[in-house]
C-alpha cells in the first residue's frame, strides 16, 4: 500500500463512522494480503507511510474468502471475478489473512 | 459470516489481482456502500 493511499484511508477513518468500515481486498498474493491487513489492522509495519504506528483496527477480508463471497450475487461474482478465483493462490491467500487476525487476537 | 448490508466499504485492488471495480460490483451487489476505491499498480 503506497503512501498516498495510507493518508486517503487515514483521513477517511478519522472522518467518522469507523464501526461500519470494512475493508475488501483484490491482493494478488499471501504476502501483499498479509502486507495490506496488517497495515489497516495494526498500522504499518514497515514504519513509511501515515500509518505507521496508527493501528485502525479495521476489519479485512478478501473477495476470495468464502464469508464474502456467500454474499455476493453469484452472477456479479462470476463475472468480476470469474477465473481468477482459480487463478490466485486463493489458501495462501485465506492463510495470510487468517495469520493476520490471529496475530491481532494474540 | 460477515453481514455487507449498509457497511461502508472501502475497496482495495490490485491490477495483478482483483480491480477495485470488479471489488465494488461485488459489495454493492451485497448491499453495501463503497466510500473508497482504489486499484493499485506495481509495475
Amino acid at each position: 500500500m503506497d503512501l498516498e493511499e495510507q493518508g486517503n484511508i487515514s483521513r477517511l477513518v478519522a472522518s467518522g463512522q469507523h464501526d461500519r468500515m470494512v475493508a475488501i481486498l483484490g491482493t494478488p498474493n499471501p504476502a501483499s494480503t498479509r502486507m495490506v491487513a496488517m497495515t489497516l489492522r495494526d498500522g504499518d509495519p514497515s514504519y513509511a507511510g501515515p500509518l505507521a504506528g496508527i493501528p485502525l483496527g479495521l476489519p479485512v477480508y478478501h473477495v476470495l474468502e468464502d464469508q464474502v463471497k456467500q454474499r455476493i450475487d453469484p452472477d456479479v461474482y462470476e463475472y468480476e471475478v470469474g477465473p481468477m478465483e482459480f487463478v490466485l493462490d486463493r489458501d495462501g491467500i485465506i492463510n495470510a489473512l487468517q495469520f493476520v487476525r490471529e496475530a491481532k487476537a494474540a | 459470516m460477515i453481514d455487507l448490508k449498509d457497511k461502508l466499504v472501502l475497496c482495495l485492488g490490485e491490477r495483478d489481482g482483483i480491480a477495485a471495480p470488479a471489488l465494488q460490483a461485488c459489495v454493492e451487489s451485497a448491499g453495501a456502500e463503497v466510500i473508497y476505491a482504489e486499484t493499485q499498480c506495481f509495475v
